[in-house]
């Protein structure tokens, strides 16, 4: 039995990223708002000192601000001959809990997708026919253009560091030439390139393309953000993806926007409130608000005007599940839309290891410090005869030295003993990674729904993930290394290790918590969960944030995209829903 | 009780409020309070999980797996200890893994289908026993290293049939933990010295390299220092 509370105009699930933008706009415009955090407050200055925060046994491998898989976890199998069973440890991806969510421990890379990214299915059956039978690719009812003031709006408050390469249109030197047209310059100069990716930059210009620094997240110079938080200049200790930063130099929502927020009389932040469902008005048609659970076990509802879904995208899509919302997706018959198109991102590597008297010195990282090219993303080129739709980029991103997780060996080194001894201690300084990151298309038999078998600690069915690679990957990703292998020649390096992505995909190693779909958005409720601005077509005063809106996954890193999705959906709750509650587009 | 949002907005700039309900209520501020750091809990020299049996197994294996040469082999630099801490604590007892029945092995790409790694770990080390005691009537110890380390080659590629747990998972565990005690922080108890560190030439938790960014490929020789604020002394590895 729940204790209702008094109502308040919004409630929002779960504080990270999104959760903290919108909270940011709807206090902005006067609305009562009220964030419910499953994890802990936690704050720079506090947890995270620039002395302790370098600490591999406890953050990277002990997953202290990782999501706590004895509470909620998923199952998982590759398909649907399989039973799945539940991701015990964490590997694949890192999913966060605690306020700032995952968005604390981020490496900063933040991209904006291509204009045809946003028309996946138009654009290539224009250019090279008909897709695959079983893959469901779509259009997302939104186009680069209706989202660029918001693209720009998420870097302006990041402070993101990076050269514009398509300035209204004008292409830049030194930028990247393949991005969509941009409105403004980025806020910040890029970051100052270490020898790595200044190697990478001249092997790939001598190949004849056209290298850039990444957008990054890690502050090039001190910045003061139009909140007018201030961020320090990124000290390049090497500690991002998967650490919080200690020195104010990574954007997240604690440095960003909390220190405004948090102040505003309008907004109040509940943690350790674990939702467990959303709820409905008796008539089934619109959000009551949710139910949510404390540590010591009080059940309370919250109700609310407007709900919005803003936990990490595997929680979004477990809670329309668990709360009836939608039709859930069947892989059988194609009907339902809810855990449909979940796809991820299709990464490999190749290793240059160099003689001793080239120090590469690796741990003098950042997140998002690096030399990338786009030649080979999306449809940047022609792919007639290759099989495949979409690509990725090819960067060497100096992101850390950290020699338990980076310890590159070459070819034939013992797994173990003294022969790898020896090799960890003459590559570790003289070695360097070249990186794809290659997009995933959406299949018909990648889902996700809900386990048979196994509960969560609230006693839900856990989310259960049916997911591999398709061969459209498998040829993508061989044909993204083939191009980083020659980049790796050309540095003419002593030696090169070619790791290629395999088949099945594997929950064990780490790849990246670049998770999407699930909750995908369309321009019509039959192939969609949610319009253009997020806002579910089942329930008009429910929204979603976050990556489940993508219909499939481009070859970015997904957070600039995810924030300017939360900042278009900020705006038109703020200049069309409020005056008008209801569906913001007609099905 | 439930607490009202007036009643939470008077009088406060804000706030971690004492009681616990209160105290995960946030309205009006950044909350903050003098000496909250969160600093890495040291390591417990006399913590133990091993048997004295269990131990002379994991001493053995983990020297075989990094054995010494110039710098320390594993139990030199403390990974042994480093077991001990990690074993019996919340890493062993899995409290942060979904852990719930039933337990099934499936396929490699659905990852650790084992029980907590404490029970993994006492179980592995017995089954190990005693394949070794029916195959060649000797423990582990008693072994050649090249045995050790084709007994260590075959635990990891699968082909030793152990008992009750899965004979590449333990492996995989045991490596990788192994691992993690050479190269992590001494905080934790292992990679005596920096040891590790010194080896590969990583500087450890130190946290501004802007002077460095030029580097242009030169070796820059840093001292490695700890998140326990110790300097590397040098000296013998």
């Amino acid at each position: 039995m729940s204790k209702k509370l008094p109502r308040r105009d919004v409630v929002i699930v779960g504080f990270g990223w999104t959760g903290a933008i919108m909270a940011e706009q709807l206090t902005a415009e006067g609305l009562d708002v009220v964030a419910l955090e499953r994890g802990v407050w936690r704050d720079t200055s506090t947890d995270y000192a620039v002395t302790n925060a370098q600490d591999e046994v406890r953050y990277r491998y002990r997953d202290e601000l990782f999501e706590v898989l004895s509470r909620e976890s998923l199952t998982f199998r590759n398909n649907t001959s399989q039973d799945a069973l539940p991701m015990r440890m964490l590997g694949s991806f890192l999913p966060g809990t605690n306020v700032g969510g995952s968005g604390v421990h981020w490496n900063g890379q933040t991209w904006r997708f291509l204009p045809s990214d946003f028309q996946a299915r138009t654009h290539n059956e224009e250019r090279y026919g008909p897709l695959p039978e079983d893959m469901t690719v779509q259009d997302w009812g939104i186009t680069y253009d209706e989202l660029e003031p918001y693209y720009t709006q998420f870097e302006d408050i990041c402070g993101i560091a990076g050269k514009a390469g398509n300035l209204n249109g004008e292409i830049q030197e030194g930028g990247n030439p393949f991005e969509g047209r941009r409105s403004s310059e980025y806020p910040n100069p890029p970051m100052e390139m270490v020898l790595a990716p200044k190697l990478f930059a001249k092997a790939a210009s001598e190949l004849g393309h056209n290298p850039f620094p990444g957008p990054s997240a890690n502050m090039s110079q001190p910045y003061t953000n139009p909140l007018g938080v201030q961020l320090g200049p990124c000290t390049y200790c090497g500690f991002c993806e998967k650490y919080a930063c200690g020195n104010y130099s990574k954007a997240t929502a604690a440095t960003t926007i909390l220190p405004v927020l948090m102040r505003r009389d309008n907004f109040e932040l509940r943690t350790q409130a674990m939702v467990l469902r959303v709820l409905k008005t008796g008539d089934g048609r619109m959000a009551d608000g949710v139910e949510y659970i404390t540590p010591e076990g009080e059940v309370y509802h919250q109700p609310a005007d407007i709900v919005i879904l803003a936990a990490y995208i595997t929680h979004n899509v477990h809670l329309m599940l668990v709360s009836d919302i939608g039709e859930p997706y069947d892989p059988r018959s194609g009907e339902g839309v809810v855990g449909k198109n979940y796809a991820y991102q299709v990464t490999s590597g190749v290793s240059v290891f160099f003689d001793k008297d080239v120090h590469i010195n690796p741990y003098v990282g950042a997140g998002a410090l690096g030399m990338v090219i786009d030649e080979f993303n999306g449809d940047n080129f022609d792919h007639t005869g290759l099989g495949f739709i979409g690509g990725g980029y090819i960067a060497t991103w100096q992101t850390n030295g950290r020699p338990m997780e980076t310890h590159r060996v070459p070819e034939g080194t013992p797994k173990f003993g003294a022969g790898w001894k020896q090799a960890v201690r003459d590559n570790y300084n003289h070695s360097l990674g070249i990186g794809t990151h290659g997009a995933v298309m959406s299949y018909r038999g990648n889902y996700l729904d809900l386990d048979p078998t196994y509960k969560d600690a609230y006693g839900r069915p856990l989310m259960r993930m049916t997911f591999d690679f398709g061969d459209n990957e498998m040829k993508m990703s061989n044909f993204l290394t083939d191009r980083a292998v020659e980049i790796a020649r050309a540095m003419n390096g002593r030696e090169i290790r070619v790791a290629r992505r395999t088949r099945p995909y594997s929950i064990v190693p780490y790849q990246s918590t670049h998770n999407t779909g699930g909750t995908i958005m369309g321009d019509n409720p039959r192939d969609s969960v949610i319009n253009k601005y997020q806002q579910s077509w089942d329930l008009p005063n429910l929204f979603l944030t976050g990556a489940g809106a993508f219909p499939q996954n481009a070859g970015y890193n997904p957070t600039g995209t995810v924030g300017a999705l939360a900042y278009h959906t900020a705006n038109a709750i703020r200049t069309q829903y409020l005056r008008s509650p209801g569906p913001l587009v007609q099905a | 009780m439930h607490l009202t949002r007036r009643a939470l907005l008077t009088g406060a700039s804000l706030i971690a409020l004492s009681s616990t309900a209160l105290a995960r209520t946030y309205i009006g501020g950044v909350p903050w309070e003098p000496e909250a750091a969160n600093p890495p809990q040291v390591f417990d020299p006399s913590a133990r999980f091993f048997t004295s049996g269990e131990r002379d197994f994991v001493t053995a294996a983990v020297d075989r797996l990094i054995p010494e040469d110039e710098f320390a082999s594993a139990s030199q630099a403390g990974v042994v200890t480093f077991l001990e801490n990690q074993l019996s604590g919340a890493y062993g007892r899995g409290d942060i893994y979904y852990m719930h029945a039933p337990f099934s092995r499936g396929e490699p790409s659905q990852g650790y289908q084992e029980r907590a790694p404490a029970i993994l770990y006492r179980q592995a080390i017995a089954d190990i026993a005693a394949r070794l005691q029916a195959d060649k009537n000797k423990t582990f110890q008693e072994l050649s290293e090249e045995e050790q380390d084709q007994f260590l080659l075959d635990l990891s590629n699968g082909d030793v049939e152990l008992e009750h747990v899965d004979a590449k998972t333990f492996f995989d565990t045991f490596w990788q933990d192994t691992q993690l005690g050479f190269f992590g922080d001494p905080v934790h108890g292992g990679n005596r010295d920096m040891v590790s560190w010194r080896m590969v030439g990583f500087p450890g938790a130190r946290y501004d390299y802007r002077p460095y960014i030029d580097h242009n490929g030169r070796e820059l020789n840093f001292e490695p220092i700890s998140v326990a604020g110790a300097i590397s002394q040098g000296g013998k590895s």
